[in-house]
């Protein structure tokens, strides 16, 4: 290009710093709109909800079932189900998800052709963080609660461990059931006088029977050890603590390992990044002392990387107890009548709870799912609340 | 940690791969000739593509200073790493050619490198401790191989500290942070963690370029007391330093050993230009 003039002569216009400041000053306004606008939506949204939900909220809440009548129902049984699904989902997540991340952190392999590999596989990972949760959910229908049909259906498991059956009579007396150890596939033992069976609590006493034109036992402690011959029993079982069958039907742990798909890319890449955040000074010293890959890892890489893991998973946690979509497939109860008491029982959980609640046409339902919504906010600030406390000991610890 | 006054003797009495203090000379520099700790000869090496090091040829003498020297990225650091495997962690590195300790191929890939880095220990540019306390540092490498009793590793803590001249200095705070030191400090605790494995030589890859003056002197102290009884290969950036501390200096260019010999001779009577330029300054 040619100029007339020479460079250092050319006038150049300064842009006047009133624009500047006049540009400066609307961009901050820009911010505050916008920031406040969050607050503001936030701020309403909470508040209708406490409006809605305070003047049910109370102990009886808390403690109170499931039930038809809007003003006895309560949150217990969810309550229990997120926590029991959320504590199962953690035992399996954390040490899958870590040592995942350890082996994509610190086994990298030398070769050209496997590390090529080795970034696919991380790429696909964080490409399963951003799979809807709907889609765990019909995985984990399939994969979980009905284990791909290999192991027959949950009516008929292939595999059953940790239960009993029997067929239930009423006794004579009226006043309690008689149970009788029945066959493997539910086939009835014909009662006899003299057989050993059990009382509801599981008792065990010798059976008397009567004739079926037999005048009734007027003894009524005898009369609750007898049964009349020709009733008819119905099947009945009693499972113990560590009943386990395959597949897993709707139960807390087909629940809480459905939960385990959609949270464990986003452990694996929280906890790589913590691992990441390990100085590679630390690890050169421990290797240049003679470690080896795990010493490393033990002894210099998990303690420091722990709070970071530690803040991860608390996060994906709390995301966990506020998913509903892939439980609304895996969990299949509408209506709970009894808490559930370990990984094969039925359960619900809370965000589930509150969207059977809001989708009744009852008013009432309603304003009880704006309750268990402050109940379930509580707990997540909470939890969130304990991650940042976490990262915050971390950090006065390493200083 | 027992509190015992008295200095413990200067040898320790369980640590293997030391020789006796007979056969150790004073401490002035000597540049007679010693047996030869490790022998480098015909070293290539490669980072994926790229020619690192072109067929170095070196032998490093036991209880002597070797001093590394040279441009940035001509090599000195890539050979050092070699001696202990520690490129073993950086992809795609490879090499090929002798690079011996004693009968041991240091190169073969039977050698077992973590027994290999117990006896080559290393310490590195930036002090780097362990977020531990400073007596788990020093206990760190003694843990992972021996089986130790307490009083054992009391000990050998104890003797690891004073040889790195940093007892005095921390005695009364052993437990706390290794952190809270300073650095030059932090350093010469890193020098104790090295040594308290009882390593035959010792690696320094410019263990003061992170340091103050001060420390900096101390820390070559340190390495004047400390070839009296280990190999010692420093790679530094400062000529002053491998002049004043080390018996023998090897100048590298462009991944070539240009020149290698005695300290006085190098840098005194240069037999290469190149080498004369550089350590008078004119480029570098």
């Amino acid at each position: 290009m040619s100029r007339e003039t020479p460079i250092e002569t050319v006038r150049l216009e300064p842009i006047p710093a009133s624009r500047r400041r006049a540009i400066e000053r609307s961009f901050r306004i820009l911010c505050t709109t916008v920031s406040l606008l969050s607050v503001v939506l936030l701020v309403t949204l909470i508040g209708a909800i406490l409006f809605q939900g305070l003047p049910r909220l109370s102990w009886n809440f808390i403690t109170g079932m499931s039930s038809r009548d809007p003003s006895k129902a309560g949150i217990l049984g969810a309550l229990i189900g997120s926590a029991l699904v959320c504590i199962t989902c953690a035992a399996a997540t954390l040490p899958i998800g870590v040592a995942t991340a350890i082996f994509l952190e610190e086994y990298r392999p030398q070769r050209r052709w496997l590390n090529v590999l080795h970034r696919q596989l991380e790429l696909l990972i964080s490409n399963l963080a951003g799979v809807p949760s709907v889609v765990y959910g019909l995985l984990g229908l399939s994969a979980f609660v009905h284990l791909f049909g290999l192991f027959g259906t949950i009516q008929e498991p292939f595999f059953e461990i940790g239960v009993r059956r029997y067929h239930q009579y009423e006794s004579e007396a009226d006043d309690r059931m008689i149970l009788i150890p029945a066959e493997r596939d539910g086939a009835a033992t014909a009662p006899v006088a003299g057989m050993t069976v059990y009382t509801s609590d599981l008792r065990s006493f010798a059976l008397r029977t009567i004739d079926q034109d037999a005048p009734r036992v007027e003894d009524p402690k005898a009369a609750r050890r007898t049964i009349r011959l020709g009733t008819v029993g119905s099947p009945t079982r009693r499972t113990a603590w560590y009943y386990l069958r395959l597949p897993f039907g709707y139960t807390v742990l087909a629940g809480a390992l459905t939960l385990m798909l959609v949270v464990l890319p986003v452990v694996i890449i929280a906890s790589q990044e913590a691992v990441r955040a390990v100085p590679g000074s630390l690890r050169a010293a421990a290797l240049g002392l003679g470690c080896t890959r795990w010493q490393v890892v033990r002894s210099v890489t998990l303690p420091s990387a722990t709070p970071g893991i530690m803040t991860g998973a608390i996060l994906a946690m709390s995301r966990a107890i506020g998913e509903a979509a892939p439980i609304l497939l895996v969990s299949g109860v509408l209506y709970l009548s009894s808490v559930p008491k370990g990984l094969m029982s039925e359960y619900t959980v809370m965000p589930l709870q509150i969207f059977q609640w809001a989708d009744d046409h009852e008013r009432e339902f309603a304003d009880l799912a704006a309750s268990g919504i402050i109940v379930l906010l509580v707990l997540l600030t909470l939890m969130n609340l304990s991650a940042v406390l976490v990262r915050q000991r971390a950090q006065r610890r390493l200083h | 940690m027992s509190s015992a006054p008295a200095a413990p003797s200067d040898d320790h009495p369980e640590l293997p791969g030391r020789r006796p203090a007979s056969a150790v000379e004073t401490s002035s520099r000597d540049e007679t000739p010693t047996e030869t700790a490790i022998r480098i000869a015909g070293l290539d090496s490669w980072y994926g593509s790229f020619h690192a090091l072109h067929g170095i040829t070196l032998d490093i003498p036991e209880r002597r200073v070797t001093s590394l020297i040279g441009p940035s990225g001509c090599g000195k650091s890539t050979l050092l790493r070699w001696i202990n495997r520690m490129n073993d962690t950086v992809p795609e590195a490879r090499a090929t050619g002798t690079l011996q300790m004693g009968e041991l191929d240091i190169l073969a890939r039977a050698t077992d490198v973590v027994d290999l880095r117990r006896r080559i220990g290393i310490v590195f540019q930036k002090p780097n401790p362990f977020p531990k306390s400073i007596y788990d540092n020093v206990a760190f490498g003694p843990r992972l191989h021996f089986r130790m009793t307490r009083s054992q590793l009391d000990e050998r803590v104890e003797w690891a500290l004073r040889k790195a001249a940093v007892w005095d200095e921390v005695k009364d705070r052993l437990r706390g942070p290794a952190l809270g030191l300073s650095g030059g400090q932090q350093q010469r605790l890193c020098i104790a963690r090295a040594i308290a494995v009882g390593p035959e030589i010792l690696l320094m890859d410019e263990p003061c370029s992170a340091l103050d003056p001060q420390s900096t002197l101390s820390i070559e102290d340190l390495i004047f007391e400390l070839r009296e009884q280990y190999a010692i290969v420093i790679v530094t950036h400062n000529m002053q330093q491998a002049a004043r501390c080390s018996d023998q200096t090897a100048f590298f260019y462009e991944g070539r050993l240009i020149e290698a010999g005695p300290t006085n001779q190098v840098f005194t009577r240069p037999r290469q230009k190149r080498t004369e330029d550089y350590v008078t300054g004119k480029f570098g």
